[in-house]
């Protein structure tokens, strides 16, 4: 999957959900719209970018939340 | 006239809390104050003699033929528009009325040709009718002035208007005005000279008529008549069926000769569309028995090789052994399939069943993923449940209309008519749209407000309309805090209070005058009943979602939600959009938006289906085509979809495709998807299936099989065969069975079955215990969800933006006479309508380049670059270019980029960075698309070396 692409879609979710003044709901938010609508392999990816890239280009938000996140959104769905 | 069993009452019903009694022939009735005399004999069984009325139009009282007698009343009034009273007593047979009547008819036929046997309307004519109704037997005036030569104007590719049958009635310049809205029909002259015309023209064709064909429903005689019965002569049978056209889902009689289609007629008793059809609907069947359609199964390893004919057994196993394969090989994710929005209820279920038990993955989705997901995920987060709020009948109780990026007189053009009736009874409009559409200025319409906002500002114009209804005081509070979470409402007031969501902070980005924005506002919120009605220029932005939030956030905040006349209504593109969401189609919802994390709702579909399901979310169309070229997707199944037409960043999607090893099309025609299959199914047309279509309103209508299939099998046994060739067992006989099992498991339809439908002619989802029914209006205690909730809707200008290379903005959308990728619609006469895709421009930027109407012009952006002819047009605003995508060479879609809506991937259609300059010859993509067109032709007729002879 092309990453460049996943991480425009992730920092996509990550600014609609900064609206939100409560940051953890604002980070839980983005991991259950992850968690909700994205296959796999597209979590996957992002999780492989996540830990691998050394000057990541995904927004704050969205890095928050896939860190806060991880079980969430590569676990099983709830 | 049609062959419709439909007791016509000469004038519309009238409801009244006031009833009156009367007398007829000595029959006392009892009806509504307000009703027609000649309305009121119907009810008690007398019909009066007429030719001009018709239950479908207002009273007009020209033909004389209906007059009758009242006691104590002098002379002899028209029933048609004499109101009944109390005590009344009518006489409407005696001598004298007799004379009368007759009198009248011989006059009407002493300039009528007396050519009943070889005419068109022999044996289905109103005037022949009557004038044996009143007993006219001979014609004394034959020899006078007549009209008896005028010439017939067939310049309408569907119908003929030959002046020498006219008897100016005027049903049709009524039925052209009332009905349609278009006042496109006159009647010229007076006296004998009267001559109905067509307005703006010398002939039908150059007139303002849309073709809607209602002044060919309303003609008594065959003045007005379809050219297929001129052609073929009457029909003899009548079946009720749907439109496969767009989301207003009419509903049409398709009369038939055995089983060839002679004409479709909308029918009267339609809940959508109570008797009006468009262009499309009534008269573009014809694609239906086109010579393109290919009605053999057909198989090919590469796409560069000849297509092979083959059986249906061997292509239903080629088909499952190459799926296999590819799981084996590459895992089970490596296939998918797509489900169409023009397909039924029951072949949607089918295959996402298939897709989901047989395949056992959730990759499959539909074409709502470029138009209306964010309806569903939108609507679903404030409201509850994917679908609008109302039924069609609803505007006619609303106020105040706001239409937001929808062009309903085009897109949606039996809803938009209605929609005008109730305009012209004096609703406000607020239009908000990038261009001036029809509705902004036509006759007898004019929009209040036309917020003409710059294309991608959606959602900071929405926030600035609710602004000002929460800065000044316009929130309906007691609404509010009975219907709606107060959490979510406080977080929301506050958000939206801030000043830089207001109409002056948000002018600079929307382009719409704060004073217009607040004064729009203002009206939406104390109008009286308002309702949104949206489309297309809602959902197609990065942002679709959001809006989509923030319509339904207004709504609520101004108690605009929960009873007849208000709502959040989403106008759907396709004919079965809605209902091919509501039946799973989604890579994360099972049938009735239930999500495949669900363990309850999974259970329940394991327990019927009999294997585990997956609980993972698929892939969405666009990442199907990430993935494809990614190398882990490998095989689509394709039901009546043409995402290669169809889909953003045309050379993306046709890369994804060629990376495919098995791409299944299934048909009717080799459409640009099925030039890089490797599979093609015949599909069935409409009009060969069983089945059940559901509509904007949540209507489920049926449609019926009027004709064999062509190519043997319809739709949803083909998805039969192939589940059954992988093992998973299906065994339905009719798709009745399909409908009886979704009622079981999803709660939205478990009162839907084919013998409610067939009772009560179709049914508004949900139809359950407590809604047996249905629901036309949904929310009306309290929301599906339980409470409202209020969204927070930040604006967030979308990352398509212009610069100096890219300084216009492109938007698209459809028009009239064609339809979506134009599959059917193309091969139909109404090209003549449209015969290619153009780009509108306003004549600012057309000077700015030297662009003159007419002129070739080179569109870029930063996806690709295509060609198409200029149109010059005061409808656009500088700075924004329009244009449509139904003809597959335009390109349209090799312009417009991946760009998407945050939630859903909806693409950002409406929002595409381009310049314009003047060529002489196609892009390079359209040549390139033109060599690799014909190649494809040429190897379906081809035949593959080495092939049986």
């Amino acid at each position: 999957m092309n990453i460049e692409h996943l991480i425009h879609m992730a920092n996509q979710i990550g600014a609609y959900f900064e609206a939100e003044p409560d940051r953890a709901v604002a980070s839980a938010g983005v991991a259950d719209h992850l968690a909700r609508f994205w296959e796999k392999r597209m979590r996957q990816s992002l999780y492989a970018y996540l830990d691998s890239a050394q000057d990541s280009t995904l927004a704050p938000l969205v890095s928050e939340a896939l860190t806060r996140h991880r079980e969430r959104i590569l676990g099983k769905r709830q | 006239m049609s062959l419709q069993c439909h007791h016509d009452r000469g004038t519309p019903a009238r409801t009244s809390t006031q009833h009156v009694t009367l007398s007829i022939d000595g029959v006392p009735v009892t009806v509504p104050a307000g009703t027609s005399v000649m309305h009121a004999a119907a009810e008690a069984g007398i019909d009066i003699p007429k030719l001009c009325a018709t239950e479908q139009l207002e009273s007009f009282g020209s033909c004389r033929l209906c007059v009758v007698q009242v006691k104590n009343r002098r002379g002899y009034p028209a029933s048609c528009t004499t109101l009944v009273e109390e005590g009344m007593e009518v006489t409407t047979e005696n001598d004298a009325l007799f004379r009368l009547r007759r009198g009248v008819m011989e006059l009407y036929i002493s300039d009528h040709p007396l050519d009943c046997l070889t005419c068109s309307a022999n044996g289905n004519c109103e005037l022949q009718d009557q004038a044996g109704r009143v007993g006219l037997r001979e014609v004394r005036y034959a020899d006078g002035q007549n009209h008896l030569q005028e010439t017939t104007d067939t310049s309408n590719p569907y119908f003929a208007y030959d002046p020498s049958k006219c008897i100016v009635c005027s049903r049709c310049v009524r039925a052209c005005s009332d009905i349609q809205g278009t006042y496109a029909l006159t009647t010229t002259e007076r006296g004998f000279d009267s001559r109905i015309a067509a307005a703006g023209g010398e002939d039908f064709m150059s007139s303002e008529c849309v073709s809607c064909g209602a002044c060919v429903a309303a003609c008594p005689t065959a003045a007005l008549m379809e050219k297929s019965v001129i052609e073929m002569g009457q029909p003899q049978r009548s079946v009720t069926t749907t439109c496969a056209y767009c989301g207003v889902g009419c509903s049409l009689n398709a009369e038939m000769q055995g089983e060839k289609v002679i004409r479709m007629v909308p029918d009267l008793n339609g809940g959508a569309n109570h008797g009006h059809a468009c262009v499309k609907g009534r008269f573009a069947w014809g694609y239906a028995t086109h010579a393109d359609r290919i009605t053999t199964p057909m198989i090919r390893s590469s796409i560069r090789e000849p297509w092979r004919e083959v059986s249906w057994e061997e292509a239903i196993a080629h088909t499952a052994s190459e799926l296999r394969r590819l799981q084996e090989k590459y895992g089970a994710e490596s296939i998918g399939s797509i489900t169409s929005s023009r397909c039924s209820n029951e072949e949607t279920y089918l295959v996402q069943k298939l897709t989901r038990a047989a395949f056992g993955v959730n990759n499959v989705d539909t074409c709502a993923r470029v138009c209306h997901s964010p309806t569903g995920y939108g609507l679903k987060q404030t409201l509850g449940e994917s679908a609008g709020t109302q039924d069609f009948d609803s505007v006619m109780q609303a106020d105040v209309i706001m239409v937001i990026g929808a062009n309903p007189t085009d897109g949606h053009p039996v809803f938009g008519s209605r929609m005008k009736q109730r305009l012209r009874q004096g609703a406000k409009l607020i239009v908000a749209d990038p261009r001036a559409i029809d509705l902004v200025d036509t006759p007898h319409v004019r929009a209040t407000h036309h917020l003409k906002l710059l294309p991608g500002t959606n959602v900071a114009l929405i926030n600035a309309l609710a602004h000002v209804v929460v800065t000044e005081g316009l929130v309906d509070e007691d609404f509010v805090v009975d219907r709606c979470e107060a959490e979510a409402f406080n977080k929301w007031r506050t958000f939206i209070a801030d000043p830089r969501h207001s109409p002056e902070a948000t002018a600079s980005v929307t382009g719409v005058p704060a004073d217009e924005v607040r004064a729009a506002a203002r009206l939406y919120a104390t109008g009286g009943n308002a309702a949104i009605y949206y489309g297309l220029g809602v959902t197609e932005h990065s942002q679709g979602s959001t809006m989509v939030m923030g319509i339904a956030n207004l709504a609520m905040a101004t108690g605009n939600i929960g009873r007849p006349g208000v709502g959040v209504n989403p106008l759907r593109g396709q004919n079965n959009v809605q209902g091919s969401c509501d039946m799973g189609s989604f890579p994360h919802e099972l049938p009735g938006y239930r999500h495949v994390s669900d363990v309850a709702t999974r259970e329940l579909f394991e327990s019927v289906w009999g294997v585990p399901l997956s609980d993972e979310p698929g892939l969405r169309i666009p990442n199907m085509f990430d993935a494809a070229i990614a190398g882990s997707f490998k095989g689509l199944y394709v039901q009546g979809e043409d995402i290669a037409q169809s889909d953003p960043n045309t050379g993306h999607v046709t890369h994804a495709l060629e990376s495919l090893e098995c791409l299944v099309v299934q048909d009717l025609f080799l459409n640009e998807t099925a030039k890089f299959a490797h599979v093609f199914l015949p599909g069935a047309s409409f009009l060969e299936k069983d089945g059940t279509f559901t509509n904007a309103e949540r209507r489920i209508s049926r449609i019926r099989k009027v004709m064999r299939p062509l190519a043997t099998y319809a739709d949803w046994e083909v998805t039969q065969m192939l589940s059954n060739a992988l093992g998973y067992p299906m065994h339905y006989s009719h798709p009745s069975e399909i409908m009886d099992e979704i009622a079981r498991l999803t709660p939205t339809f478990h009162d839907v079955s084919y013998a409610k439908l067939d009772r009560l002619g179709s049914v508004q989802w949900p139809c359950n215990a407590e809604h047996p029914d249905g629901t036309p209006t949904m929310h009306v205690t309290e929301f599906v969800r339980g409470k409202g909730r209020f969204m927070l809707t930040e604006y967030v200008a979308t990352e398509e933006r212009v610069n100096r290379r890219f300084p216009l903005l492109l938007t698209t959308g459809r028009i009239l006479s064609q339809y979506n990728v134009g599959a059917q619609t193309r091969r139909t006469a109404n090209n003549v309508w449209h015969p290619e895709d153009i780009l509108e421009l306003h004549p600012v930027d057309a000077e700015d380049r030297g662009i003159r109407d007419g002129d070739w012009v080179g569109v870029q952006s930063r996806a690709g670059e295509t060609v198409l002819r200029a149109r010059i047009s005061e409808r656009m605003q500088p700075g924004v270019v329009y244009t449509t995508f139904h003809w597959p060479g335009s390109g349209a879609n090799v312009v417009t980029t991946e760009n998407s809506d945050w939630a859903t991937n909806c693409p950002e259609y409406k929002v595409t960075a381009v310049q314009l300059s003047r060529v002489e010859q196609p892009s390079t993509w359209q040549k390139q698309f033109a060599q690799f067109s014909e190649e494809q032709m040429k190897l379906l007729k081809q035949e593959p070396a080495g092939a049986p002879v």
